[in-house]
């Protein structure tokens, strides 16, 4: 893949997010900010009885890779269960983005994920 | 000596050679080193390298002498007048923190009022803020006008009878704006009895500093940024303060005598600086001294000038994009930072490592600075002694490319 099919990957999902938004009657939600550039995520959660994401929206001012990781994250979670994200790490998101992330941008494209950790109160699984 | 400065003298730096086309602009947050400075250190290591004061053997007799040299060139280079002014510490922030937790948890008291400037770096707010909450002292800020600089009219109105320290940058890392020191110091001395600490991180490496002109109680600086290695910072102080002082860290190298009843100390310098220091950066930092002053201060300064006046018309001809700090090259330096609206300063970062220009993006240690500008973090492009013209324009190439990459 090329650096500018990567770059309008992102550049796609910077300027039409997915599920972006916030989910009013939401079960779940987290804020957190990245203290490097200040970007700040909110992620919205709505469970159904199985515990299962049966909708969920974000929002927050940030970079491209923050804003398409917070897109394709949430597409990739919604119909999950907490108990499969509990086993979700970084380095399988980063490689379900599909794009290739700098190490100096890896902690913009995982706020969304880290947000959702918090939202749903699951810790990040440890690597075997 | 001026035509020697920007593209002649990168050959003095081992960095371009091994990255060719490298633009690097974040010598704001630490700039690189000459070929001289390496040598030094590795000639430490390889020639005369034992432990300093206390080996009674010709190693550590050469490596005591080429340490203690340094003390006398870094009193040199800022007007100290004494040696005995200049203590070694590991970088700026931990010259404040000396002075926080020894003279400050010594003097400040409950309703005292330290004054700080809104342009300050963190490592110039975070200690005495803590020391205020300790002491139930206060915090005032001296607030930054729409240019990004400092209203002298204002400091009438901040100053009181309770206000026991002054602490301010003598050049913002943001904003490069360049406070007029000895003035705001005058003025200072005519209301009252405050010290005045100078936080001169961004000004010493770009302009020749005289401390006792400015009349400064405090002044900190740090070698990193100033062509020299990293892990050595300096504190210079008055005499009388310093002698008043208690010491910051104990242990080794900083005591007279010591027996289980009794502690005595060193005198000063020596007992600020408890343990083994950095031997072999502090002899770096000389060779970066001598290297500064071989080419001349005044002569990096109006060199920089130049360059000041460049980046202002070239930044503020670029559509769209944002300038913070004065707009007039008389009030500031070469450090500029910016936005560029609709681009991330992350991204546009990114798109400039592609190009090999190196940056810095966030908010560089000034938060409170950036809520101030209403904005979370911006770019900073920093220049130095090495850097061209051709990389400033690099540079806008850069902006142009990430303003059309997001379709501005």
């Amino acid at each position: 893949m090329t650096y500018d099919m990567y770059r309008e990957i992102i550049i796609d999902h910077y300027k039409d997010p997915h599920n972006f938004g916030i989910i009013k009657d939401a079960d779940k939600s987290a804020n957190k900010k990245n203290p490097l550039c200040g970007d700040e995520m909110q992620i919205t959660v709505k469970l159904d009885k199985k515990k299962k994401i049966s909708d969920i929206k974000f929002t927050g001012a940030g970079c491209s890779v923050s804003r398409a990781g917070g897109s394709i994250l949430t597409d990739i979670v919604k119909g999950k269960r907490i108990s499969e994200l509990k086993k979700y790490t970084d380095r399988q998101f980063i490689q379900d983005m599909g794009v290739p992330i700098t190490p100096a941008r890896k902690k913009c494209a995982l706020l969304s994920l880290e947000t959702l950790r918090k939202a749903l109160n699951i810790t990040k699984p440890s690597v075997k | 000596m001026r035509k020697q400065l920007g593209q002649n003298i990168k050959k003095d730096f081992p960095i371009f050679k091994n990255n060719p086309g490298l633009v690097f602009l974040d010598s704001g947050a630490s700039a690189q080193k000459p070929q001289a400075v390496i040598r030094a250190i590795t000639d430490c290591y390889e020639k005369y390298y034992a432990n300093v004061h206390r080996g009674i053997y010709k190693l550590s007799e050469k490596s005591s002498a080429a340490y203690e040299s340094v003390r006398a060139k870094a009193a040199g280079f800022i007007n100290a007048g004494s040696e005995k002014r200049i203590v070694f510490t590991r970088n700026t922030t931990e010259s404040i923190n000396l002075v926080a937790y020894t003279w400050g948890r010594q003097n400040i008291r409950a309703g005292d009022e330290i004054l700080l400037t809104e342009m300050e770096h963190h490592a110039n707010m975070l200690p005495w803020r803590v020391l205020a909450k300790e002491k139930k002292a206060s915090v005032k800020y001296w607030p930054i006008n729409q240019e990004g600089r400092l209203d002298l009219n204002e400091l009438d109105k901040l100053l009181t009878k309770k206000t026991k320290l002054v602490a301010f940058t003598q050049m913002s890392n943001v904003l490069g704006t360049i406070n007029p020191a000895k003035e705001i110091i005058k003025k200072i001395r005519s209301q009252g009895s405050a010290l005045v600490l100078i936080d001169g991180a961004q000004s010493v490496p770009h302009f020749s500093v005289d401390v006792r002109d400015l009349d400064a109680d405090f002044y900190v600086f740090s070698s990193h940024k100033m062509c020299g290695p990293t892990g050595v910072g300096v504190l210079y102080a008055k005499d009388e303060i310093l002698e008043k002082m208690n010491p910051f860290l104990y242990g080794g190298d900083m005591i007279a005598n010591v027996t289980l009843q009794e502690m005595e100390w060193s005198e000063v310098p020596a007992k600020f600086e408890a343990g083994t220091p950095a031997i072999a950066e502090v002899i770096g930092f000389g060779a970066a001294i001598d290297y500064l002053q071989d080419i001349g201060m005044d002569n990096v300064f109006k060199y920089e000038e130049e360059m000041v006046k460049a980046g202002l018309r070239a930044l503020l001809s670029v559509e769209g994009l944002k300038l913070f700090g004065p707009h007039e090259p008389e009030a500031r330096g070469a450090v500029f930072a910016f936005e560029i609206p609709g681009v991330h300063p992350h991204d546009a970062a990114s798109i400039f490592d592609e190009q090999n220009i190196a940056v810095r993006a966030g908010h560089h240690c000034a938060q409170p600075l950036h809520q101030k500008l209403g904005i979370p973090a911006s770019l900073r492009a920093s220049f130095y002694l090495y850097n061209t013209l051709e990389d400033l324009n690099k540079l806008i190439s850069g902006i142009k490319k990430a303003q059309e990459i997001f379709g501005l």
